[in-house]
């Protein structure tokens, strides 16, 4: 009995399961059918509207490159803009002998050496069947020239295209860089990114500065056109178009006129200036010189250029403001007084006696201080005016170098500022540990005393140094630096402001600020060491000398008797802010192989500070007084 | 042993019916595949050996009795699991993608060989529960399903996330569940999307909307669902006849080997080809609802019907996708299109169908 009902239940589990399988066959045959409808209907019903759209035309769906953003400084100045040029193209697939219709083309029209070269490189770089540019900037005549002559030349056309300009060229090609064509790299990075859709047909995209930061801002969106073609390829009508939207444009915080300035001001030297408004953390102005004329990389650089760039004992490609690192020296001053102070480690009526240099305890190894027999009696705020390395020899000493790095790291010292522009570097800030980790060896206490006058192995980036004098200027209240201040959309009227939050709030003792931003006053006064290039001031500035030892010549560097004595000069720092009591701007000048930072890096400060605060155009704008008198740290 | 004897044995565990379906299928890719690829013999000598491998690999799991087929439920489930998980924590970013996985010698996508684990795994539950299943069964399969989806959605590869939580949902379907709780489902999930759309990003909403209506994205996949439906609109009823697809050989056609040479085959061959075609893959799919109404456990029963079932669903998507019924998602045409792994998985799973029907007779007896 019991074997019956299993046998019955066996069946009605078959019987079900074979009734879900006749669900599952009436539905395998519904789609069947759907498929079967579709394709009577694709191949039977519309068969010759595609039968159109295959044979006699065909559609051809055509992008349309957006414009690319503008970029504005803070006033509205343009710093890149689009120009509308014509452009001589050949179309490598119906071009029958490209050589011959080259040496033809130069019989018309003026083409060189280097058109040439450019044109064999696009050629071997192409990514699609696109004509390609053998001729840019083509005048009114020579587009007329050419017009008559059309029908000798298949495949060759004149082209209206859109081309970026820097109106301030090398002045600010460290800060907006440029664009550049498309590679195969930036191909690869599109597709990862799921980008290369928008960026059908088109050939550049920012390759450095805030071209490439803010690429995604700059390009826009790609619009389409579904046109008709003919069997030979032209455009016979238009059946739809997405309009495409341009980039959008990006409104800076950097002054163009103050830059202006403060590039000129740097004369012949080479350097780098960063100056940021300390309320808020704008750049206002960001030089890094030499620089270099970024059109040359937009099609595609010539050897010869690149080898000049490149091999220039100048290295005009190398971004000083944002990259180059160097040792602060005496800069450091102002904030190792600071570390002493938080710690208690001197008070500020505390004055020590300056032989001219320091020994460490049970030490004969004399550290000597720039002036030759000292200062006298120095107290913490003389120590700064006068930039005693004695004082601060001592101050290290007893701080240790953990403290240092942990006070000075709060200032951003050895980290990113996390400025908008790739690239940066995080310089160096040393503590026991990192030296463990990289020289394999213990931190010895002879290290701590150069590392108190911002020598050994510190290494800042202007960036940071002007970061750090932003902060200590705003009472230990640090943003954010940006050069990004607006982006106008080109869609709506809608504006989007940069973020600017707090970042922190370093909470100094106001004592503390109050004594070591008085000390910094008074190194701009009788009596300090940057007295000479701010006689006459009418407002108060506050600042700090500075100056970095050229140890050795780079290994790489070929032996150029005319030069190496100025190469191996010092390099000259200056760090200021102003109005000392409620400042608008805080900076920090480089200049490389400058000597003193009171004789070439201060009167920098002084011409880029007067026209902020006062508006005042330096004349002559491009000298620079080189005074050689007093020799100061 | 005799040459014939030899050879009696090697097809004892083909189901000849099925092959000659299969190998037909396989001749029209090797045909499509050397006009796709512009009259140029890598592709199709290439796919030569992607068939031969994928031959080998199910005559050996033909081969496999069904106690052993069970056996292998478990770990390879297991396998597939930690492999999603190894992709979620360090795998290979590929166009946006984490999918692959870089084992030093070549690169695996465990995606893969989930589309057979899950109904496997499924399958081998259902079996173990058979006596007494109750809802809480169905619950427990379910999840199985949805771990492996939720990672592979997460990749995110939404094509291959919703293939697989289709050939999950046919095991379910098979082993009985209720309409009631199918319809429960149904109407919570359509529920559930006005919520879970509003927890999408704009960019997320703007892809999905894309994926509706390709005139949306003319420069990205819509170009491609435009140009196959100019294809095989203009095949007409009887093609343009072999190698002379324009659109094929003007290179108006992307992706002409892999997903979409179902429009290099429609515009050559027409609707009579089509026809063809679909007959071809009708003779496959009847064949395996055979088995499976024959099969002798309720393991099998499951596993059979998923296989076809699902072997339908990747037949029906691709074609729809290139047809402009469906959004372009990425799947190939089973049996046809250009590729090595998906033919493995796919004869892996034809290599358990016959499997299942060549060894009944001994679990019978």
């Amino acid at each position: 009995m019991s074997k019956h009902v299993e046998l019955r239940n066996h069946q009605r589990e078959i019987f079900y399961f074979r009734l879900r399988l006749a669900v599952s066959i009436s539905f395998v045959l519904v789609l069947v059918g759907i498929l079967l409808a579709r394709m009577v209907y694709l191949q039977a019903v519309r068969h010759d509207y595609y039968q159109t759209l295959s044979e006699s035309n065909r559609i051809s769906i055509v992008p349309i490159v957006p414009n690319r953003g503008l970029i504005l400084d803070r006033n509205g100045v343009v710093l890149a803009h689009n120009y509308s040029g014509y452009t001589l193209e050949i179309n490598s697939e119906k071009a029958a002998n490209m050589e011959a219709t080259i040496n033809e083309l130069s019989t018309l029209i003026n083409i060189t050496p280097k058109d040439r070269k450019r044109f064999r490189k696009l050629l071997t770089e192409r990514r699609n069947s696109e004509t390609l540019m053998i001729r840019n900037r083509l005048t009114d005549e020579e587009v007329g020239l050419f017009a008559a002559q059309q029908y000798r030349f298949p495949g060759v056309e004149i082209k209206a295209r859109l081309f970026r300009d820097y109106p301030y060229g090398e002045k600010t090609a460290h800060l907006i860089g440029y664009i550049g064509r498309i590679n195969q790299t930036d191909v690869d990075q599109l597709e990862e990114n799921d980008l290369a859709a928008n960026y059908r047909g088109s050939d550049y995209i920012g390759k450095t500065g805030l071209e490439q930061s803010y690429e995604n801002e700059l390009h826009g969106i790609t619009g389409v056109e579904q046109v008709e073609v003919d069997s030979g390829g032209r455009a016979v009508r238009m059946l739809s178009r997405t309009p495409p939207a341009s980039g959008n444009t990006l409104v800076l915080s950097i002054d163009a006129k103050l830059q202006e300035i403060a590039e000129r001001s740097f004369g012949n030297y080479r350097g780098a200036l960063v100056a940021i408004d300390p309320n808020n953390g704008e750049v206002l102005a960001f030089v890094s010189k030499p620089g270099y004329d970024p059109g040359l990389f937009i099609d595609g650089i010539d050897a010869q250029s690149w080898d000049e760039l490149n091999n220039s004992p100048d290295t005009p490609l190398n971004n000083r403001a944002l990259r180059g690192q160097y040792p602060p020296g005496s800069t450091i001053k102002p904030f190792m007084a600071m570390a002493g102070l938080h710690y208690n480690t001197r008070s500020p009526g505390h004055a020590i006696s300056d032989p001219g240099h320091f020994n460490l305890p049970g030490s004969s190894h004399q550290y000597r201080d720039w002036k030759k027999g000292g200062h006298g009696s120095v107290d913490m705020f003389k120590a700064i005016a006068v930039s005693c390395d004695t004082y601060f020899y001592g101050l290290a000493t007893e701080l240790g170098i953990d403290n240092m790095f942990n006070f000075l790291s709060r200032f951003g010292f050895g980290k990113k500022t996390g400025l908008d522009l790739e690239g940066e570097t995080s310089g160096l800030l040393p503590s026991t540990e990192w030296k463990m980790k990289r020289h394999k060896d213990k931190w010895y206490a002879g290290d701590t005393v150069s590392a108190g006058i911002g020598q050994g192995y510190n290494l800042v980036t202007p960036m940071q140094l002007a970061y750090a004098t932003a902060v200590l200027s705003n009472n230990g209240v640090g943003y954010k630096p940006h050069l990004l201040r607006e982006v106008r959309s080109s869609r709506s009227n809608e504006n989007r402001l940069a973020k600017i939050g707090k970042e922190f709030d370093l909470k100094f003792d106001p004592a503390h600020l109050d004594l070591v931003k008085r000390a910094m006053v008074a190194v701009t006064q009788p009596g300090g060491t940057a007295v000479q290039a701010f006689a006459g001031a009418t407002y108060q500035i506050a600042g700090k000398t500075g100056t970095s030892q050229v140890i050795a010549m780079k290994q790489d560097e070929k032996y150029d008797a005319g030069k190496v004595d100025e190469r191996l000069r010092d390099h000259a720092w200056f760090i200021a802010f102003a109005p000392a009591g409620q400042p608008g701007i805080a900076l920090a000048v480089l200049v490389e192989n400058g000597g003193h930072g009171s004789s070439t890096a201060a009167p920098i400060a002084r011409k880029v500070m007067d026209y902020f605060l006062l508006g005042k155009i330096p004349q002559p704008l491009p000298d620079v007084a080189i005074h050689e008198g007093e020799e100061h740290d | 042993m005799t040459r014939r004897q030899l050879w009696l044995r090697i097809i004892a565990h083909l189901d000849l019916p099925l092959l000659l379906g299969i190998g037909l299928l396989m001749t029209v890719s090797l045909l499509v595949l050397y006009s796709a690829d512009n009259t140029g013999w890598s592709r199709p000598l290439n796919q030569m050996l992607h068939i031969a491998i994928a031959l080998t690999c199910m005559w050996l799991i033909a081969n496999l009795p069904l106690h052993y087929l069970m056996r292998t439920a478990v770990p390879v489930y297991t396998l597939g699991m930690v492999l999603l998980v190894c992709v979620a924590l360090f795998g290979e970013i590929s166009h946006g993608a984490r999918r692959w996985l870089n084992l030093g010698i070549t690169t695996i996508q465990p995606s893969e060989l989930m589309k057979i684990g899950i109904p496997l795994m499924m399958a081998w539950y259902f079996e173990k529960h058979e006596a007494a299943l109750t809802l809480k069964n169905y619950f427990v399969a379910a999840l199985l399903l949805l771990m492996p989806v939720a990672l592979i959605v997460r990749q995110p590869d939404l094509g291959t996330a919703i293939l697989i939580s289709a050939s999950g949902f046919y095991v379910l379907f098979l082993a009985g569940l209720s309409w009631r709780v199918m319809g429960i489902m149904l109407i919570s999930a359509l529920a559930s999307a006005p919520v879970l759309w509003s927890m999408l990003h704009d960019y997320q909403r703007h892809r999905i909307l894309m994926l509706f209506d390709p005139s949306q994205d003319a420069l990205g996949k819509g170009y491609h669902a435009i140009q196959g439906m100019i294809a095989i609109g203009s095949g007409g009823i009887l093609g343009k006849g072999y190698l002379k697809g324009s659109q094929t050989h003007l290179d108006f056609l992307p992706e002409r080997t892999t997903d979409f040479i179902f429009a290099v085959y429609s515009e050559e061959f027409g609707l009579l080809g089509n026809l063809i075609l679909l007959g071809l893959y009708l003779l496959v799919i009847g064949r395996g609802f055979i088995i499976t109404a024959n099969a002798s456990t309720y393991f099998t029963r499951l596993m059979a019907g998923s296989i076809t079932l699902t072997f339908a669903t990747y037949a029906f998507v691709n074609m729809g996708m290139v047809s402009g019924i469906l959004p372009v998602v990425g799947v190939p045409l089973p049996l046809i299109s250009y590729g090595g792994t998906s033919m493995l998985t796919l004869m892996l799973g034809f290599g358990m169908l016959m499997s299942i029907e060549t060894h009944k007779k001994l679990v019978k007896t």
